[in-house]
Formats: C-alpha cells, sequence, structure tokens
C-alpha cells in the first residue's frame, strides 16, 4: 500500500510565497451594475420579480421561476437580522479586524437576505430579529465594500 | 437505460499535510490500486474523468499534469469537471449511457494544505456582492446552522451527535484522518470556531484522492462477483444568491432524491457528503430516512475530506459495501459551493 513518506531533513522542499491571480476584467452588466453604482451614490436597489418579490442584491433572474427580472426599486439602508455567526477570530480577509458576526440582512421592503457583516462589538450584543443600519464606507468606489459593515440601529435601541 | 455498476473503489489515506508528495504521487498508486481491484486492464477502459480544482492547486489547467498520474500513454478519452468528482462520475455515467463508451476510470483529488482552505473556498462565490467581502466557508455554514437551530427542533447537542457518531465509525476505516471515541459534554465544552459551530461540527482540512471504476451491463459482470448497480443518480442546483434560499433545507437534494428513486427500496446505508454536522441533519431529512438506515459507516466528511473527491469517496464507500455483501441498497450523496448548494444523490443495489 502506498505511504506517504517524510523527505529527509536534508532534502528539505524549496519553498516561495505565490499569489495565485487570475487578471479577468469582469462587465457587471445592467442589473449588478446599477446595484453596484447605486452604492456609489450610498443608495440600495433591489429588483422586482414579476410575483412581486424584491431580490436585494438583485438578479437578472428571479431564481424561482428563471423569468426575467422587472423593475428596480429602491430599499432601506436598515434592516431585520435573519440569521447570523460571530467570528472570534477573523481571518486576514475579512472586513473587519476584531470580534464581528456575519448576517443575512432583510432590508426594509426586500423579501431575501442580504450577507454582510455587523459590527457588534460583542456576540452577546447580536440576535435573530435585532434591528441593522448600514454603515457606509468614507470613500464609496462602486462595489460591495462601499458598504463598510452594518451596525445594531441605535435609532431603535433609543426607542 | 442501460445497467451501469461500480465495480472498483479505491482511496488514499487522508492526510492533514501530505507534504512534498504532489498530486501526480497521490494519485497513481490509488488508480493502480482501484484498476487492480476493478479485474480489468487499464487498456479495457473507455474514458477516463477527474475532478478537481485549479484554485487549490495554484496554477491553471493544473489537471492536465494529474493525468500523469492516471496513465495517459496510449493516448486515452478523457474528461475533467471542475467540481467534486461525484460529478465526474457522473458525466462518466452519461457517457456509458450514450453508447459512446462501456467503462470508465474516476478519480477525484487535491491538496488543500497547499492553501488556507477557508480562503480558498471564498473564490467560488459570487465576485460581485460576496466573494470581495472576504467571507470563508465556515463562516458561511455558521449562518446556516444558526437559522437550523433557530428554525427547528435540532439542538446543538445534536450537532455534537453527529461528530461523535461519525468519528466512532471512522475507528473502522484505516483510511480516516479522524477517528475515535468523544462524548457530546466533551464536545459541547469547547468553545466555538465560529459561533454556533465548534472545531467539531467542521469537516477536517484534507489532502488525498479517490478512485472508482464503473462499467456497463456484461462486463461488470464478468469481472465483479457483486457489482453494485446505480439504480438511479441526479444532481440539482440551487439559486446561487445564499439570501434567495432556504437554508435550513435542502431543496436540490430533495428533488434529486425523488430523481434518483431513492424511496423507491428499503436503504440499509447511506454515506452523507456533509463537510459540517448541521448539514447531515439537512440531508437525512430531504433524502427523508427513516431511523433505522445506517449513516456515513465510514465516517463520511467529518473523517476525512479531501476537497474535489469527499463526495466520490462517499459513492465509494457504499458501493463498496454493496459489492462485499454487507449491504444490499444504499444511498450515496455528494455536495458542492457554500451551505449545501449543489447535490447529486446516487442509488446503488446489489442483486
Amino acid at each position: 500500500m502506498f505511504q506517504y513518506r517524510p523527505m529527509p531533513a536534508e532534502h528539505e522542499p524549496l519553498h516561495a510565497s505565490f499569489t495565485l491571480e487570475y487578471a479577468y476584467t469582469r462587465s457587471t452588466g445592467p442589473v449588478v451594475g446599477r446595484f453596484l453604482t447605486g452604492l456609489r451614490d450610498r443608495r440600495i436597489e433591489g429588483v422586482k420579480t414579476r410575483e412581486g418579490r424584491v431580490l436585494v442584491p438583485p438578479a437578472e433572474y428571479d431564481p424561482e421561476t428563471g423569468e426575467a427580472t422587472e423593475d428596480f426599486v429602491e430599499v432601506g439602508s436598515a434592516g431585520v437580522v435573519q440569521t447570523w455567526s460571530w467570528v472570534a477570530e477573523p481571518l486576514p480577509k475579512h472586513p473587519l479586524q476584531r470580534p464581528f458576526a456575519w448576517a443575512l440582512i432583510q432590508l426594509d421592503g426586500a423579501d431575501t437576505g442580504f450577507l454582510h457583516a455587523v459590527d457588534a462589538g460583542d456576540e452577546s450584543q447580536m440576535s435573530t430579529g435585532m434591528r441593522v443600519r448600514v454603515r457606509w464606507a468614507e470613500e464609496t468606489k462602486g462595489f460591495i465594500t462601499d458598504i463598510a459593515c452594518f451596525e445594531p440601529d441605535s435609532n431603535e435601541a433609543r426607542a | 437505460m442501460r445497467d451501469v455498476a461500480v465495480i472498483s473503489f479505491a482511496q488514499a489515506k487522508n492526510v492533514r499535510d501530505a507534504g512534498a508528495v504532489n498530486e501526480v504521487e497521490i494519485i497513481m498508486p490509488v488508480v493502480a490500486e482501484a484498476i487492480a481491484q476493478s479485474g480489468l486492464a487499464r487498456s479495457e477502459i473507455d474514458f477516463t474523468c477527474s475532478g478537481s480544482s485549479d484554485y487549490l492547486q495554484g496554477a491553471p489547467f493544473a489537471f492536465v499534469m494529474a493525468l500523469d498520474g492516471a496513465g495517459a500513454w496510449p493516448p486515452i478519452s478523457e474528461s475533467h469537471v471542475e467540481m467534486d468528482a461525484a460529478w465526474a462520475l457522473y458525466e462518466s455515467w452519461v457517457k456509458i449511457q450514450s453508447g459512446h463508451a462501456d467503462s470508465a476510470l474516476i478519480y477525484g483529488f487535491s491538496k488543500a494544505s497547499s492553501g488556507k482552505l477557508r480562503e480558498v473556498l471564498n473564490l467560488q462565490l459570487d465576485p460581485y456582492c460576496v466573494a470581495p467581502l472576504g467571507i470563508d466557508s465556515v463562516s458561511l455554514a455558521a449562518l446556516q446552522a444558526r437559522a437550523l437551530l433557530e428554525k427547528s427542533a435540532y439542538s446543538e447537542k445534536d450537532f455534537a451527535e453527529v461528530a461523535v457518531r461519525n468519528r466512532a465509525n471512522a475507528k473502522n476505516n484505516p483510511k480516516a484522518q479522524l477517528a475515535g471515541d468523544y462524548s457530546v459534554d466533551e464536545i459541547l465544552a469547547e468553545p466555538c470556531l465560529v459561533s454556533p459551530l465548534r472545531k467539531h461540527d467542521c469537516a477536517p482540512i484534507s489532502d488525498g484522492a479517490s478512485v472508482i471504476v464503473i462499467a456497463a451491463g456484461d462486463i461488470a459482470r464478468r469481472v465483479c462477483k457483486r457489482p453494485a448497480w446505480i439504480r438511479g443518480i441526479d444532481h440539482r442546483i440551487e439559486p446561487h444568491s445564499l439570501g434567495a434560499r432556504d437554508l435550513t433545507v435542502s431543496a436540490s437534494t430533495r428533488l434529486a432524491a425523488e430523481k434518483a428513486g431513492v424511496n423507491q427500496g428499503p436503504i440499509d446505508i447511506a454515506e452523507l457528503h456533509a463537510p459540517f454536522t448541521h448539514q447531515e441533519l439537512i440531508l437525512r431529512d430531504a433524502l427523508q430516512l427513516k431511523d433505522d438506515v445506517e449513516i456515513n459507516p465510514s465516517g463520511g466528511a467529518l473523517a476525512g475530506n479531501p476537497m474535489m473527491t469527499a463526495g466520490l469517496s462517499r459513492i465509494g464507500e457504499a458501493a463498496s459495501r454493496i459489492i462485499s455483501g454487507q449491504a444490499n441498497r444504499g444511498v450515496a450523496h455528494a455536495t458542492s459551493g457554500p451551505c449545501l448548494q449543489q447535490n447529486l444523490v446516487c442509488v446503488l443495489e446489489g442483486e
């Protein structure tokens, strides 16, 4: 039977750092492109299916029926947490380098969950059903990261 | 439809880091073992199909190099899927159904140890709205796990029980990476990796390869005493937008199971490709498995999860138990993508 053999110490394999990149340029198209351009202007737009469901982020087709989606609709910049996970030890590519939550957020006026990070400080501050609000990046460029993250909706806390 | 059966299965030992052993060196002995066991000569196998990922290997068209491990001289008829090799088996099954081949060699492999798997898997996500956030595979699964905890009767204790059973089953699997006796209390006392998932809820990161040989009707009967006949095979996919799905159920598995005819007869064993404990619970429900079905006698993906071939191994593990006579009718499942996005279901039976 095949056995993995450790290399003898005098033949340590050579190591070199290597960043794998595929330098593709993508066209975002009329639907995702419009959504990303909206983010640059600090506006979140979804798209309506023929059944009237609002998809955020928008898609060119209704995932249920395959039909083309129709009108764009602006949705709120705040919404409700549908589910979440808590990252105690962020990875280098995570958007926040302190403990934070990932969440699917149903924005006001939308029918689907929108994935993003929530800067809640502590896990005890997170719960399904809580309201969160967008925190925009200082500079917006037409990328999903124009939303820096979400944060617990302090208006609700005061109310 | 032509009768097609699994006649041979072999796999490399799943290890966390194969070190300087490269993909070709991992594949070659496993291919040799599977062919020897099949009773067919290499030259008698009509078609070869593999599953692997350039992103794991770190080079474009990396699967071409791996062909050295499968043997491509004299020239062979060959194809590849950038998916788990369970889908390479599906392609091979279609090829045989179409009459363009009577037998096929299928292999899958990966060395996840070459990169940071949680980050590499980010690259399979929607490149506009999801991947740039930097979300990793465990964080995504944890979103699904919490949704299940909050919308079903399952608890974290149920998750831990899945881990305990799989790791205990793996003690009988010499190719397993993780096996042993754990207790539910011991697991629940551990901190979360990404809440609500603990390390024990997650499949290990593995290097490995597995190989299956399939053959049509008379060939299978000639070389194999008790072939594992593929009675049904189907795969389905769900929307790529996670927030457009109900993560607490697996609609695609359920549909694939119906099309493959899972419940058209009694099931003895199920080999489910669930890289996270909560996903096994979702899959059991989607497949409508009865309580007496033995689930993951091999230990499943929680005992070893080489990317791009852990799904093929599920088919192999189920088939080998039918070939040996331990089981009569089994179901094997493979998954791909985040949170059980795409699922393949295969029904296998002895005669």
